[in-house]
């Protein structure tokens, strides 16, 4: 453990006779390698594919990555304190279900889309006191909660659509800014993003979040409420959720049980690519921001390439396993090289002594 | 067998001239000891002088840069643990990691436990094999029971039993004494003793010298990094020791300072925890050090940790300046003036992959929000002002803590709580595993804190240090305070007859 963490300290300046030992600086963290990775990828994507460069693309693109992007927000704060939240996607496809069944019972489409993030909360409540306050293990409580809220959504709705919402407001899910393709909700989507950066960079709960990540004890010991903070994590969870499968419900227009069925696997990817730590105590709102259009702008491009879906999830199932394997190989790789230098140095030393 | 020749034993192990770093961190410059078959080498040095990196070389958790490793006659560069058991090395952690679901048996053998004719573990012959381990050891112990629960000296007793079913010619004991009481000391050195006369080779690694001077034949000392001189311990001075290893001389090592003492800040009034403690009173006041004595388990840390609210109390109740305690909310305690150094500073002193300044900023992450944001500058500026105060040996403030030497982070830990510039200063083992040189600075520190008005409440297992800096001694006895001792009240045996003898308090 510490031998990886310091191993992971920058090594150029290894027995350079200075002991000036810096953080990773913000240029080469693991935030910006994500933010140059992206760069890469889309410039390689705007050439090689036809269709990419242009509004529509960019439209479709940011649309399809919106729910993720919302939901990989509250995750990466959950995953940072080493707890995790599979049933995100159930609590969307719950809140879609609840929306659809309210509008099509006559309900005002506000008062809907209200309880529905009612419906959310709730489902965030019901999480975060069985793992902040009961105490039980996440994972399970999640996977839990994975199956109870995607049975739920089955029992509100059944096996029917429905489809028939207001045109204005479906339009305006997917309308875009002007003619640049940018679509509209991206503008409170940001909103939510620059929210939790700044909660978990630049507030005491945020510092709280890494604290526990690292060591429950020493969190413990400088007052932070453990259980209270998790707790706010999973209500906001859910609320985030439940907000994703509405605009989901509104952009497809179309209210089903099985909407946004999955999705918890893209967001859980996003995260870990984007440098959060599984393990938890590490991670960046930017880097994750990164992660997400990452993923979401090469499942664009292979479906734009005419891969089928089946692909799609496989190469997310890879993309997963390598961002939890990647800080072990650059580790490794660091450590190497700081060997190689080491022995280098001192094959030169012996040398220099022989000369003299 | 005539340990005037240790010198003409065999060699079992010798290392020379090892060289490790981690990045720029160079944490062995000259890692070099020599070990005789029949010896105890004790090795001695301050924190940060290399001794664990040495120890995780001969475990087979490092592999050192540089140097000539030789074991048994034979050049080794040991890849892995399974590699330094292999050619007989074993060491014995200060606390040891047994599996709490097996039993003591099957803690020895795993991984290698004896099969039947089926192939199934033989159970029968494990535990009788177990058995006479224990009894070549010359102690007492069920084989047969879960390893949850037991002591700490009777689970290192175990990995030693683990170290001679290896047949382990080489045992490294790393700090065993550090969490044990006096009787428990004396028992393992008895089993080292035996170990050595039956030709093992023992290296002992002690901060207390007169475990050194008592076990040891020879002593090697190191200072920053490197190898520095060895000893016959018959023919050395406990002074001498101490000038090789801070490379100067310490002439006190309790500068205490009388204090005047001002207004009760701290009382704790009929404290009470099922099963842990019960009746617990007394009072802290403003420039006054008050130690709370005790073997280990004696329920001194459980009592600070109620007091804090870490843990939840049954009965009683604590005040701070006048103010009553909500129990178990230590942020409550923190926003009433208390601050508390925890024994475990690694585990709960520190978040130790987090910088300098985030650890020492930590309990202040209220103070800095501006509007609910934190300022970031602040907190740095707050944190390099406490370092310099305390002397803290770092290159910068985004240093993580975890490449500090153990002196330098327990100075974060109390620079992150003199942050927040208690009224009660609470500390537990203030100088556990730390080096003579930064042992006297914490101490001296202590002391100008008292001067300057603050309540402190220390927790010491050693009687020296409690003795010396206190100026009340509470001893505590299976969960009961057995006695208050005045300083000048206060001997080693008023204090250890308190300690062990409950029945015959106050008649």
């Amino acid at each position: 453990m510490s031998e990886s963490a310091t191993a992971t300290v920058d090594t150029s300046q290894a027995l350079s006779g200075t002991q000036d030992v810096r953080g990773p600086r913000w240029y080469t963290g693991r935030d910006a390698i994500m933010v140059y990775i992206l760069v890469v990828f889309l410039l390689y994507a705007m050439i090689t594919i036809p269709r990419f460069a242009t509004p529509v693309t960019t439209g479709f693109l940011l649309l399809d990555v919106i729910p993720t992007l919302l939901i990989a927000m509250p995750m990466t704060l959950i995953i940072i304190t080493g707890e995790i939240d599979l049933s995100v996607a159930s609590i969307a496809g719950l809140s879609s279900a609840v929306l659809g069944v309210m509008w099509a019972g006559g309900a005002n489409i506000w008062v809907s889309m209200a309880i529905a993030l009612f419906v959310g909360l709730l489902a965030g409540i019901f999480n975060g006191v069985l793992i902040a306050f009961v105490g039980l293990p996440s994972l399970a409580v999640t996977i839990g909660t994975l199956a109870l809220f995607r049975g739920l959504a089955l029992v509100v709705i059944g096996d029917n659509a429905v489809a028939n919402f207001p045109k204005e407001i479906t339009a305006f899910a997917s309308s875009k800014i002007g003619t640049t393709g940018i679509p509209v909700m991206v503008i409170p989507v940001l909103v939510v993003v620059v929210f939790f950066g700044l909660l978990l960079h630049k507030t005491a709960f945020g510092r709280g979040l890494y604290a526990m990540g690292y060591s429950k004890d020493a969190a413990h010991f400088v007052g932070i409420n453990e259980g209270r903070s998790k707790f706010w994590l999973y209500v906001a969870s859910g609320l985030v959720s439940a907000s994703a499968g509405i605009f989901w419900t509104l952009r497809y227009t179309s209210a089903r049980s099985d909407n946004a069925s999955g999705l918890e696997l893209t967001v859980i990817a996003a995260v870990l690519l984007g440098g959060v730590s599984i393990f938890g105590g590490k991670g960046s709102v930017p880097g994750v921001l990164a992660g997400v259009l990452l993923i979401g702008s090469l499942n664009y491009a292979l479906r734009l390439g005419r891969v089928s879906d089946v692909v799609l999830v496989t190469v997310t199932g890879l993309l997963l396993i390598a961002s939890v394997i990647a800080p072990s190989i650059s580790s490794a790789i660091s450590t190497w090289r700081h060997d190689q230098k080491l022995r280098r140095q001192l094959s030169d030393e012996a040398t220099a002594t022989a000369v003299n | 067998m005539q340990h005037s020749t240790v010198y003409e034993n065999a060699l079992a192990l010798s290392l020379h001239g090892a060289m490790k770093t981690f990045g720029p961190v160079v944490a062995l410059a000259d890692g070099t000891i020599e070990l005789r078959a029949g010896e105890i080498m004790a090795l001695c040095g301050e924190n940060g002088a290399g001794k664990s990196t040495l120890v995780k070389i001969l475990a087979g958790v490092h592999a050192p840069d540089t140097g000539e490793f030789i074991v048994a006659g034979q050049h080794c560069s040991f890849k892995s643990v399974a590699d330094s058991k292999a050619m007989g090395v074993s060491v014995i952690y200060q606390e040891p990691t047994l599996f709490p679901d097996l039993s003591v048996a099957e803690n020895i053998f795993i991984g290698r436990q004896p099969k039947n004719r089926l192939g199934l573990i033989d159970h029968g012959r494990m535990r009788k094999n177990a058995a006479t381990l224990f009894e070549r050891l010359g102690v007492p112990m069920d084989p047969a029971r879960r390893a949850e629960g037991l002591s700490i000296a009777d689970q290192q007793l175990i990995e030693i039993a683990k170290a001679i079913s290896l047949d382990a010619k080489i045992l490294v004991m790393d700090e065993p004494t550090a969490a044990l009481s006096g009787v428990e000391v004396d028992r393992l050195f008895k089993v080292a003793r035996s170990l050595r006369d039956a030709g093992a080779a023992i290296l002992f690694i002690s901060h207390r010298f007169n475990e050194v001077m008592d076990l040891s034949n020879r002593i090697t000392v190191m200072r920053d990094g490197r190898y520095i001189d060895t000893h016959l311990t018959r023919d050395v001075t406990v002074e001498r020791i101490v000038r090789d290893m801070v490379g100067r001389d310490v002439d006190t090592l309790f500068p205490k300072t009388e204090a005047a003492l001002g207004e009760t800040v701290l009382a704790v009034d009929k404290l009470g925890r099922k099963g842990v403690f019960s009746n617990i009173s007394f009072e802290v006041r403003a420039g006054e050090i008050v130690a709370l004595a005790g073997l280990v388990g004696a329920g001194r840390t459980e009592v600070a940790r109620a007091i804090f609210g870490i843990d939840k109390r049954d009965a009683g109740s604590v005040t701070v300046a006048g103010k009553a305690l909500p129990p178990g909310n230590p942020q409550a305690a923190i926003t009433s003036g208390i601050g508390f150094v925890p024994e475990d500073r690694r585990k709960q002193g520190l978040v130790m992959d987090l910088s300098v300044a985030r650890n020492t900023a930590l309990t202040l992450r209220h103070k800095f929000s501006r509007f609910g944001l934190i300022d970031g500058r602040a907190e740095k500026r707050t944190a390099a002002t406490w370092s310099r105060k305390l002397q803290v040996k770092t290159s910068s403030m985004d240093q993580a803590v975890s490449t500090l030497s153990g002196g330098n982070q327990q100075k974060v830990v109390l620079a992150k709580w003199l942050a927040t510039e208690p009224k009660v200063l609470i500390i537990d083992e203030p100088t556990r595993g730390i080096d003579v040189g930064t042992k006297s600075e914490v101490h001296r520190l202590i002391n100008e804190l008292a001067g300057h008005g603050m309540a402190i409440l220390m927790i010491s297992s050693e009687l020296p240090e409690v003795l010396g800096m206190a100026d009340r001694v509470l001893v505590m006895h299976e969960g009961l305070i057995t006695a208050q001792l005045d300083r000048n009240e206060a001997t080693p045996e008023s204090v250890m007859y308190a300690a062990t003898a409950s029945q015959e308090k106050n008649s």
